[in-house]
Formats: structure tokens, sequence, C-alpha cells
């Protein structure tokens, strides 16, 4: 998984979480859970989506390196090769 | 028509999802209705075949109108229960409608033709009456290819979005009830700052071994431990009408900010008798569903407290207003490390302050320091919750 793709995935698993916003609206160095207004429960729903998308368990002790959207998409462009099948 | 909630008179149906001759089961949704803050699924609360409609989508209705017939049981309308002092106070209010000057029924464009397999969210169907969009013609974005209200909206002109009606209303609804309740209610408040070591360290504990899937937030533990308090304390779970009436039931109401703005407060049904994972499953469902406009009638109208947990934004302590009949709400802030001293010691803890604004007619701040009391014990055994 490229950079582009781990963004596109992003996209489509934060439109499933909530569809009212637009990740190009985000500045990738934000934290965009405040950007975004994602509670705790949208924050899992989407850490989820992303799991079902790329196979990428994100751990909740992981879970502040995944703060922005940078940080986000180098995550699982990193842990995305790493997954066995 | 269901009340659904204190500050409900009136409701629009938007449209029926059986027709005359369709079997139905207690707890089938029926229909959709359309309150200031949501469209609502209604469910049956009748075994029987369905044999008449009594009022058309689009009509506007006073709460306790019949809505549909059905043979083998009666009118299906909510489940009567004569001694509960709710539906005596919806009668009243109903009767206090009659008296008032009926404007004439608004006139609303004819529901779009319901095409066998289209998939539509109840607002998405609710906008699309609204503005004279005929489903069939709509693609939908949405999950599986569902086709939500920006997919409605997004075909019709900028000339008739009317996209703030539901926040506005949203909002003047809450505003009316938030404000009766200060006028009729005696408010006592009192508050508890509770060590939440024992807890997150559980968590975190249950959360590295479990799938995402399964994984538990904070929420969780402080939704089960406010419910299971209401055992301890039944007087705080209740309604009043006149006098006290503590429940049978412990349903758990919670606050759910609405995007872009506004609140819901549905309800978690027995709440203290699920398993966390379990209540966990029904909270994120729940939250969805309430985004969605596909909420209940009976999570609507069946709280008996509501909790609201403000901690995702950033509030450390929550002194709420209570949504009328009920008797008491809960707050919950964020979870914070504060300095602790124990034993002479002082270290650093996660520490969370829960809130209780109670009704003073119903229960004293003897009540209210147990059940704080009672939450926080609960809350220091994360893993018998």
């Amino acid at each position: 998984m490229n950079a582009l793709e781990a963004r596109d995935a992003i996209t489509v698993a934060l439109a499933s979480v909530a569809p009212e916003c637009d990740l190009a609206d985000v500045d990738p160095d934000a934290v965009y859970r405040v950007e975004l207004d994602l509670d705790s429960l949208d924050f899992l729903n989407l850490i989820e989506a992303l799991h079902n998308a790329t196979g990428v368990d994100i751990p909740e002790s992981d879970y502040p390196k995944v703060t922005t959207i940078t940080q986000l998409v180098d995550y699982l462009v990193t842990h995305c090769g790493s997954v066995v099948g | 028509m269901p009340a659904l909630g204190a500050d409900m008179v009136e409701g629009t149906l938007l449209e029926w999802q059986v027709h005359p001759g369709d079997e139905v089961h207690r707890g089938d949704i029926v229909a959709v209705i359309d309150t200031d803050k949501a469209a609502i699924e209604v469910e049956c609360f009748e075994d029987g075949v369905v044999r008449e409609l009594l009022v058309q989508p689009g009509t506007k209705v006073p709460v306790g109108t019949p809505l549909a017939v059905i043979d083998g049981s009666g009118v299906c309308v909510p489940e009567p229960v004569i001694e509960n002092p709710l539906v005596r106070r919806r009668a009243a209010m109903k009767a206090e409608a009659r008296r008032q000057p009926v404007a004439a029924p608004p006139v609303v464009a004819p529901a779009p033709a319901r095409r066998k397999g289209v998939r539509a969210s109840p607002f998405a169907r609710r906008r699309a009456t609204e503005l004279g969009v005929d489903l069939a013609t709509v693609a939908g974005t949405g999950r599986d290819g569902a086709i939500t209200a920006a997919d409605v909206e997004g075909t019709s002109t900028p000339a008739e979005h009317v996209a703030g009606d539901r926040s506005e209303s949203m909002r003047r609804a809450i505003g009316e009830l938030m404000a009766r309740s200060k006028r009729e209610v005696p408010h006592y408040y009192l508050s508890s700052t509770i060590d939440m070591t024992a807890s997150m360290t559980w968590l975190r504990d249950t959360n590295s071994a479990r799938t995402v899937s399964d994984r538990l937030v904070p929420a969780a533990l402080l939704l089960k431990a406010a419910a299971l308090a209401c055992r301890e304390v039944p007087q705080l779970n209740g309604y009043w009408e006149d006098e006290l009436h503590i429940a049978d039931h412990v349903n758990l109401g919670v606050a759910v900010s609405m995007r872009p703005s506004g609140l819901v407060a549905p309800a978690i049904l027995d709440a203290d008798t699920l398993d966390l994972l379990s209540l966990m499953r029904q909270l994120r469902e729940l939250v969805t569903r309430a985004r969605a406009g596909r909420l209940r009638s009976r999570e609507m109208s069946d709280g008996t407290i509501t909790v609201t947990n403000l901690g995702d934004n950033g509030a450390e302590a929550v002194f709420g207003v209570i949504y009328p009949p009920q008797v008491a709400l809960v707050g919950l802030g964020r979870v914070v490390e504060r300095p602790w001293a124990t034993q002479g010691l002082l270290g650093v803890r996660p520490c969370v302050t829960a809130t209780l604004s109670a009704d003073h007619r119903a229960t004293d701040g003897h009540d209210g320091s147990r059940y704080l009391a009672a939450l926080n014990q609960l809350l220091q055994e994360p893993e018998k919750l």
C-alpha cells in the first residue's frame, strides 16, 4: 500500500463514520479528531473501518501515534506490508 | 401517535412500512414519524393483521391519535399502561392541544412512490417528501448504496434547500424543554471526583486482548456503572407525576450530539442487565442510528434516567438539566490526571468528575450522595461491571 492508497482508504473509512465530514478540509498535520469533531465512538468506528479495509489493526497503545492524517497515512503504509493474509 | 418525549404534543407521519393485509408482530417497525428532533421508527405493540391505515403520510396529528387498526388486537397505539403517569400526562397534553386553535394541515408534497428495493434512511425519505424528490431517481451513496439525505438534497435546486429547518426545529424543541425543566423542576446538584485508576487499567488490559470490533471505550464502563448504581438508589430512576414513580427497568438515556448541531437522548433499554460488550455494541449502534435518523419509538419514550458524557469534548464537569419527567441526570466529564492523596501519600491518578442533577421533589442530597458513592464503588471494581 502506498501513501495515495492509504489516504483513499482513510477517506472511504471516514465517509462511513462521519459522512458530513470532508477529509479535503482537514490540515494533514492537524489533530483530525478535533478538526472533524470525532468522539471516541467515531474514532473507534474509524479504526475498525480501516482495519476492515486494509487489514491493519491499530492497537490502543498506538492511538497516540495516529493523531494526524499524515501520521495515519504513514502508519498504514508502514504496517500494511506486515499484515499476514 | 406515540409521545416520544415529555415535550411532544404532535407528530407527522412520514411513511408507512406496512400495508393493509400485512401480518405484524410486536416489535415490528410499522411507520416512520417526524418530531421536532428526529425521524423516529415506530414499533407496533400488537400482533395481528393490518386492517386499516388511519393516517396518511404527511399528516400531522396530536399525540395519542390512533394510527392504524390491527385485526386481532385492536387499535395500534403505543402500549397503554393505564397507571403510567406519563400516559396520563400525555393525555392531558393532548386534551390541551385540542383546545388550541388548529391550523389547517400543511400542504405537503405527496410522498414519493416507494420503488421496491429503494433503500433510504427515514431522514432521506423525509427530505424527499419536503423537496418533492422521487427517490427512484436518486443515486445512493450511503452504505450498500443506501440513499442519504445529502443524496436527496443534491438533486434539488439551492432555492429548495431548507437544510437549516431540522437544526432550527431541534434547537427550538430542546430550548423549550430545557426551559420548562428549569421552571418546573427544583434541581439540586452534587459532584464527586472518582479515581479511575482501576477502571482505566482494566480497560487497557482487556482491550489489548480484544479485536478492534470488541474494544470498549471508557464510556461503556461509565454507563454500566451509572445503570447499576440505579439499583442501589432506585429513587433516582423513574418519573415525577404528582409523586415519584420508580421505574421497574433501568432504561439509560444517553445524550447524543447530532451533526451539525442538536441533541437527542435515546435510551439503552435494560442497561443494567447488559454485559459490557453488549452494552458497548448497543451504544455504537444507537449512536449510529441516532445520527442517521433511525431511532425507534421505545428508545425515545422509555428512558428512566439520562447520562450526558462530555468528556470527549474536553469538559471536566457537566451540570446538566433534567429531561422531564425523569428525576435525575448524571453528568460525566473528561478523564484527566490529577494529584491524588491517599494514606498520606501524594500521587497522580486518572480521575473523572461525576455530577448528579436531581429533582428535589423526588429525592434529597442524601439519596444523591448515596448514588454517587455507589457509582464510585462500582468503578473501583470494573471486572464486576
